[in-house]
């Protein structure tokens, strides 16, 4: 048995009110990649930052032991000085400055009044060749994309000495190829005798690195699967993680009935509003018809959200040509505000950037996008206003005290269920849900996979957008797959798996 | 929601209990005589530019944490037009407001235009009406007057913004003001029981009775107060109704209404705004003209109270006004704020000033004074929202 390079003991954290870690034990071989896997909120953030001395000692009971001593770190820079250091979710990079001064930003080269900036880029050059980046250091970070910046990320951590290197869903603003990249690199680092946690959703993405698998739910570490024994499946861990059998990932549709035809977008041609040069949507003809489910495969950056929004009263890019047909009828959609008004909503992928207002309450969030149904002459009807906002809270089982409570203070899946609600209340045919099951944990996912049912039941039209394979198969009816600006393929969800929609997007990269 | 406990009851409304104990704090300093019928129609008359310019420049920081700095300069242009016109060249009182409310609506319109549609920052588009105006005025009052400004306005302009009604000498138990004030009460009190009485029909949560009890002795206290005070100063100033008017519209309009919800869902967060089909660019502008028009009144009641335009008028306003704001918690970056926060806010910048002034308190240490409670309020805006966060 190899030696162990880190144990964590009886780890007991409260917050006022909640018992974020209860007990939790966790051990890290010298050289392994571990996973930690678990629902949102089940503690591995928590975790992570106490081990990293976010939470200083003495805030939370039990011992961390490191390379065979008891640690106390009181500051990040305690845990960095051994070598522990964390990738956050969200990078963390100045995009102003160049790849180099971010890496070696708090950790500068040189003295402390004079920073030796041939030191500086030499060594930073060194690292990013390390992480197989072959871009100069005195790149500015705002003009690579966000899978170098990652990567620049993990130069970072290498730069300050790591020997534990924990990664908090490193791929999840990454595209596949980055991804795969990233994960490879892992591994390389891995041989070379790098020790590595990771947390992560994507479970395909875990059984590819993880030599152990340590299972979180409710602040308790459950059990710890070895990758080389036990059985590592998808529906295994799942099972682990909400501790019941998800027989159905996707719940099934009953009678389904798909009508007429709801909206045609014929030859849509949208730019970039900054590079006005590029087309950012290329010729795309698509159609949803009512009571239908249509999903819209692409990998980030395929021009589906720029698709959506365009479509959405033209609130994307500039130059936009082509047709739009509601009912047979051609419409001409120049707001948001005219979008609503014909019945179109678009839910957006970024429900905390531009999907909700976090620092409002529930109530108000979900009557905003039809102040109109409840108010009269411009004067809103409070009673009306909190009875509407009670009934979607109760429809959608959103988890909250009251519909006062501000939208900021809810989990992932919560706020998501709000920025349902909001447009459910806004009563439109269509629906155009970008991404709607971003970064929430599995059983909330299949609550919102009931949602979309239903209104496929009540013969609304659902427009899914989704760089989720099992997903976009799981629940559409058909499917289209989207590919560098263009729409490169369109099959019945009965005859889509996940190797033939992968093979339409090869196929068309390589021009055929 | 556990938020009708005594506790939480105090911590909502720490504002007006600072507001309450300096006052009582300046009653001790002054033996007394802040809170002689007198001084209590000054505070009034000289603070009833504050709260107009505060409300607007509430509507504007709603929108984003937006300013205008102009509004100061603006006031003494307008101040100086409405002389030069009702006063040398004798043109007619309804024809005089219906010009510089004109002038309003212009300046407000290009303002609101440049901000909103050529998405000139505020702070910048208002720097240049700070400058500009200042400029503009003082000219317009050293060609028209040897002594560069213009007195004499007319009575009936006079009587518009700064006039007295129901007036009787001071000193002397005004009667008609005083059942003025048990009216307003007997109305509040019903209204408040109305709507109490609506909310429990439909089932609704309502305050628990203690609390709607005190809150009513409590509102009911403060405007036999107030009336009480002007009863025996000579009957209710015209800038009162003013303010109280304008405070009334738009709380109505902030709190209950789809504009002003639009306000503050731009200032929360513009893109979802955006997306949710309200148009950024009409609020935007509509702020702006409307703190244009508002400053037209502020300049009226200012002009008027002193009975003069000149060159200094103004001076400083907009800082009054923001000041207004943060203290009566107003966010800084936009989205959350009410216009009642703003008058505590307003009144107790108002009660500050005066008090200081009847101790002989030096002009200069007023100002460190000023400064530092602005920066207090912050800070503690800011400690409390921490301490909300950790429980």
């Amino acid at each position: 048995m190899a030696e162990v390079l880190l144990e964590m003991k009886s780890i007991t954290k409260t917050f006022p009110g909640v018992k974020a870690l209860d007990n939790v034990n966790l051990k890290v071989e010298k050289g392994e990649i571990h996973a930690l896997v678990g629902e949102n909120g089940a503690g591995k953030s928590t975790l992570m930052n106490v081990l990293s001395g976010i939470y200083p000692y003495g805030t939370y009971d039990g011992d961390i032991i490191y390379n065979g001593e008891v640690c106390q770190f009181h500051k990040i820079k305690d845990s960095e000085s051994k070598g522990i250091v964390i990738i956050h979710q969200e990078l963390a990079l100045v995009p102003y400055m160049t790849i180099g001064e971010n890496m070696f930003l708090g950790n500068e080269r040189g003295k402390k009044y004079n920073i030796d900036w041939n030191l500086t880029y030499s060594e930073a050059d060194k690292y990013l060749k390390m992480v197989g980046l072959t871009d100069s250091s005195k790149t500015l970070v705002k003009d690579i994309g966000t899978g170098k910046q990652q990567l620049v990320e993990i130069a970072k951590a290498l730069a300050k000495n790591a020997k534990l290197l924990m990664l908090d869903e490193p791929t999840s603003s990454l595209n596949e190829t980055d991804s795969r990249a990233l994960l490879d690199l892992m591994l390389e680092f891995k041989k070379n005798g790098m020790t590595m946690i990771i947390i992560s959703h994507k479970l395909n993405e875990v059984a590819y690195v993880a030599d152990k698998i340590t299972i979180v739910r409710d602040g308790s570490t459950i059990e710890t699967l070895d990758c080389k024994k036990d059985d590592i499946s998808e529906d295994r861990i799942i099972k682990g993680m909400v501790a019941r059998e998800m027989t159905d990932r996707f719940p099934k549709r009953k009678d389904v009935k798909i009508g007429d035809m709801m909206m045609e977008v014929k030859n849509w041609t949208v730019y970039h509003p900054e590079f006005t040069e590029r087309k950012v949507v290329d010729d795309v003809s698509i159609n949803v018809r009512k009571g239908e489910v249509v999903g819209i495969y692409g990998l980030m950056g395929a021009g589906r959200t720029e698709l959506a929004m365009s479509i959405f009263g033209r609130s994307y890019g500039i130059g936009i040509t082509g047709e739009l047909l509601l009912n047979g009828t051609p419409v001409h959609l120049t707001s948001p505000k005219s979008a609503i008004a014909h019945k179109i909503a678009y839910v957006t992928e970024d429900r905390k950037g531009n999907g909700l207002v976090l620092t409002n309450s529930i109530k108000t969030n979900t009557s905003l996008a039809n102040l109109d149904a409840i108010s009269k002459n411009k004067v809103i009807d409070q009673d009306k206003e909190y009875a509407v906002a009670v009934e979607y809270v109760k429809k959608l089982r959103t988890k909250t005290p009251s519909v006062e409570q501000n939208v900021g203070n809810l989990s992932g899946g919560n706020q998501q269920k709000v920025l349902l609600s909001k447009w459910m209340f806004a009563d439109p045919d269509v629906l155009i849900l970008d991404e709607p099951t971003r970064g929430i944990d599995v059983g909330a996912k299949y609550e919102i996979y009931c949602i979309i049912n239903d209104l496929a039941a009540a013969g609304k039209s659902v427009i899914l957008i989704s760089s989720e394979l099992p997903e976009v198969i799981g629940m559409s009816d058909r499917i289209y797959i989207m590919n560098a600006a263009k729409i490169v393929g369109e099959m019945p969800a009965s005859e889509a798996t996940q190797e033939n929609i992968m093979a339409c997007i090869v196929k068309s990269g390589r021009g055929e | 929601m556990k938020s009708n406990d005594l506790k939480s009851v105090l911590k909502k409304n720490t504002m007006t209990i600072v507001l309450v104990l300096v006052y009582i704090f300046f009653i001790i300093m002054t033996n007394g005589r802040i809170f002689t019928p007198e001084n209590f129609n000054n505070l009034i008359a000289q603070n009833a530019y504050v709260f107009i310019l505060g409300v607007g420049m509430l509507m504007c920081m709603l929108t984003g944490g937006n300013i205008d700095l102009s509004c100061g300069s603006f006031v003494c242009v307008v101040g100086a037009i409405a002389g030069v016109l009702s006063v040398i060249n004798k043109v007619n009182t309804p024809l005089t407001l219906l010009c510089v409310f004109g002038i309003g609506i212009f300046y407000g319109v290009v303002l609101g235009g440049m901000i909103a549609f050529l998405k000139i920052p505020p702070w910048i588009a208002t720097l240049a009406g700070y400058l500009a105006f200042r400029g503009l005025g003082t000219e317009i009052l050293t060609t028209t007057s040897t002594t560069s400004a213009i007195t004499n306005f007319p009575p009936a302009l006079l009587a518009i913004f700064s006039g007295t009604i129901l007036k009787t000498d001071s000193g002397v138990a005004n009667i008609p003001c005083i059942v003025a004030g048990v009216l307003a009460v007997a109305g509040v009190i019903v209204m408040n029981i109305t709507g109490r009485k609506n909310k429990l029909e439909k089932g609704y949560e309502v305050e628990p009775g203690w609390l709607f009890t005190a809150k009513n002795i409590i509102e009911a206290a403060v405007i036999l107060l107030v009336m009480g005070m002007l009863a025996f100063d000579g009957g209710i100033p015209v800038a009162l109704i003013w303010v109280a008017v304008i405070m009334v519209i738009y709380n109505f309009v902030c709190g209950k209404t789809t504009i002003g919800r639009h306000f503050m869902t731009v200032g929360g967060n513009a893109e979802t705004a955006r997306l949710s089909g309200i148009n950024n660019k009409i609020v935007m502008f509509g702020a702006y003209l409307n703190m244009a028009v508002l400053t037209v009144i502020a300049s009226l009641l200012v002009t008027t109270r002193f009975q003069a335009a000149n060159s200094t008028s103004g001076t400083n306003f907009e800082m009054d006004a923001i000041s207004a704001c943060i203290v009566g918690g107003v966010s800084a970056y936009g989205g959350a704020g009410t216009v009642m926060g703003m008058v505590i806010g307003a009144t107790l910048i108002g009660v500050i000033n005066l008090g200081m002034s009847l101790m002989g308190i030096d002009q200069n240490w007023q100002k460190v004074v000023k400064g530092v409670v602005l920066l207090a309020a912050v800070v503690f805006d800011i400690l409390s929202k921490k301490g909300n966060k950790k429980q």
